[in-house]
């Protein structure tokens, strides 16, 4: 079974089966999100403190949650890619992280616009809210980084030192709540305790970031695949020819 | 004692060479040959440990370079194209500094000798930034003169730069290096003979 | 391992002497940025104040960014880097001794000439004292991570900036907590706890940043 495993490791191996598995992502995905705003938007009740506004949350809290899950994971791939020598785990690192990038701009962005109605500010400089900024700051340095060493194969070893480097600000951004006197509120979602919040919020937030997640694999497995043709050119023209006109 | 199998190595999207093997024993002698851009520098670098190679390994005496890290480093000397002086250093400074990132500890008499064999001792105050292609060549191959010089020798165009003089004393000092069982690869467009008890030569880009 | 680590000391320490002009452009450019502030802002001494902290550390901050590309780059172009890597002595001192000595020729002077701005932007004499310490405590964290960011930019095109890029947000706790000291020492509050967790930083950074320094010069001279 690892044999077989492994055979996917060859970019040109696993590009037919990311793009089978794209559609299926690609509608969990929608699914889910319909699911979950549905949830968000009609079924969960109106906040006793905060009234409609706190809404955001089905938006706010996935994004944040993805943006850090996915430096973890695109970390994962590049130290992978840097261990092992595989070119396929370079390719999905540099897949993952433009999506990254993204979720953190909507969390920050979620936020501000949650943090208006509820704190009076957009903005503040506390813990949590400045390290999710690094975080933004981290992808955009990688995937400069990437870009600017046009060797494939020293930009993917190179990327990978440093999004290892940066893994330290993940546990900094979650516990940043716990550690400091934030104007950002503590965690009501803990793996250990039970939920702070109305069960319909819980679930709707859970749908949505599971949603999050569906669509990240859906979107990065078709970015890989663009990757995978790009950086095959030079070594396999024709396979790319016969994958492009196919 | 240095192995080196399958070894194959790309350049950006060209694969230079493949399937390559070589093994040198005490008092041999390995010359790359290839035209211009043909991977010689390239072989020469994943020798010395400095480039990855896409496929194969270099061992030696039985172990992999890669496990061996800095006590490989001990044992070799690779001198490539950039002669490795600092303009701001002196001739002795920066023989001195060769030594101490070699692990030889040498004292002033001994690094004055050195430079004696490749006719540099008179310029041994100057600041490197003073000197010519030539001279800063004769200064990088310096420190193969000293003594507890290391058993391997990479050097890529040892002879560039030099005048009739400085090949007839790096042809010497190689010549004394081999019979004493030290072992060379070396790369060179021009063809200096160096008298070796083996000599085998590895042709790229055929 | 000690004998590698004197011996690139002592060159690059060298090699900076006889080069004064770029460690003394850093520290000019320090004194100029600082200077500008308050011309930009207006010199009212209670804004210059508050101001002082962030001002301060940020101007240190691109004043050794400054200074980065010269770490490998010189090394890189002589052919000196490439023996270092192949040397018998193991790249982690090496790159320690050549850190250590980037912040003695860079780093320190900016500790030093940090007290007297402070006293251009109306600082008092505790808040000096703990500004002195926060900038010694901070800019060897500086050099660590531009360290690494040095190693993983080499060669690459549009290195200084990509370099600042990368540096910059890695170096933010540094800012937050050494700006933090003395805002905390001019509100009348205790700054140890701000300095003792630069301290962890410097600690954390030290393993961290030769770790990804050496591993980085490895890839960018394959």
């Amino acid at each position: 079974m690892f044999s077989n495993f492994f055979s996917f490791a060859s970019p040109q191996a696993f590009y037919p089966v990311a793009g089978r598995m794209i559609p299926w992502f690609g509608w969990s995905a929608a699914l889910l999100a319909l699911a979950g705003l549905y949830i968000g938007f009609f079924v969960a009740p109106t906040d006793a403190t905060q009234g409609e506004s706190y809404r955001i949350i089905f938006i706010h809290v996935p994004a944040a949650w993805m943006s850090m899950f996915i430096y973890l994971v695109m970390a994962l791939w590049a130290g992978l890619g840097l261990v092992l020598n595989t070119r396929l785990s370079g390719m999905m690192a540099s897949a993952l992280a433009p999506t990254g990038a993204m979720f953190t701009f909507v969390a920050l962005w979620s936020g501000a616009l949650w943090g208006k109605p509820t704190w009076g500010t957009y903005w503040v400089w506390d813990a949590r809210l400045t390290s999710e900024l690094i975080l933004l700051f981290l992808y955009l340095g990688y995937m400069a980084l990437k870009e600017a060493i046009e060797d494939p194969q020293r930009a993917d070893r190179a990327g990978a030192i440093l999004a290892l480097v940066g893994v330290v600000n993940i546990p900094i951004i979650y516990f940043s709540v716990q550690w400091w006197n934030t104007l950002h509120q503590g965690a009501s979602v803990s793996l250990t305790k039970a939920p702070s919040m109305a069960m319909t919020m819980l679930a709707g937030m859970l749908v949505m970031a599971l949603a999050a997640w569906m669509y990240a694999i859906a979107v990065s497995l078709a970015r890989v695949r663009a990757i995978i043709l790009e950086r095959e050119r030079g070594r396999d023209m024709a396979w790319v020819r016969s994958m492009v006109n196919a | 004692m240095l192995n080196a199998n399958g070894l194959s190595c790309e350049r950006g999207d060209r694969q230079l060479f493949a399937g390559l093997s070589l093994a040198l024993e005490a008092g041999g002698l390995a010359r790359l040959l290839g035209a211009n851009g043909s991977g010689k520098t390239s072989l020469l670098r994943i020798l010395a440990g400095l480039t990855r190679p896409a496929a194969g390994e270099v061992r030696w005496r039985g172990e992999r370079i890669g496990d061996l890290a800095e006590e490989y480093g001990r044992e070799l000397a690779y001198i490539g194209h950039a002669p490795a002086l600092k303009d701001e250093l002196t001739v002795a400074e920066n023989l001195a500094f060769a030594a101490r990132l070699a692990g030889i500890v040498a004292s002033g008499a001994q690094l004055e000798a050195a430079l004696e064999v490749l006719g540099m001792a008179t310029r041994a105050a100057l600041p490197a930034r003073v000197l010519s292609q030539g001279q800063k060549r004769r200064v990088s191959l310096a420190r193969l003169a000293l003594p507890g010089a290391p058993a391997l020798w990479l050097l890529d165009e040892p002879f560039a730069a030099l005048d009739e003089d400085g090949i007839g004393r790096v042809r010497a000092l190689t010549e004394a290096h081999l019979a004493r069982g030290g072992m060379l690869v070396l790369t060179s467009h021009q063809d200096v003979p160096v008298a070796a008890g083996s000599i085998q030569t590895v042709t790229l880009g055929a | 391992m000690t004998a590698a680590f004197a011996a690139v000391l002592r060159r690059d320490l060298l090699v900076a002497l006889r080069r004064k002009g770029d460690a003394l452009n850093v520290l000019i450019f320090f004194v100029i940025v600082a200077s500008l502030f308050p011309l930009g802002t207006g010199a009212e001494p209670g804004q210059l104040r508050t101001m002082a902290a962030g001002v301060i550390w940020v101007g240190a901050l691109l004043a050794a960014l400054l200074s980065l590309p010269r770490l490998f780059a010189a090394d890189l172009a002589d052919g000196t880097l490439e023996q270092m890597l192949v040397s018998a002595q193991p790249l982690p001192a090496v790159v320690a001794a050549k850190v250590a000595a980037h912040w003695l020729s860079t780093g320190l002077p900016l500790a030093l000439i940090a007290p007297v701005l402070g006293l251009q932007y109306g600082l008092p004499g505790d808040a000096l004292r703990v500004l002195l310490w926060a900038v010694l405590l901070g800019t060897p964290v500086l050099s660590l991570i531009g360290a690494a960011g040095a190693a993983l930019t080499l060669g690459v095109r549009g290195a200084a900036v990509l370099t600042g890029l990368l540096v910059l947000p890695l170096c933010v706790p540094a800012l937050v907590f050494g700006a933090g000291a003395l805002t905390a020492s001019l509100s009348g509050l205790a700054p140890g706890p701000h300095l003792s967790l630069l301290g962890a930083l410097l600690a954390v950074s030290l393993p961290l940043g030769l770790w990804a320094a050496c591993a980085a010069l490895r890839v960018a001279l394959d």
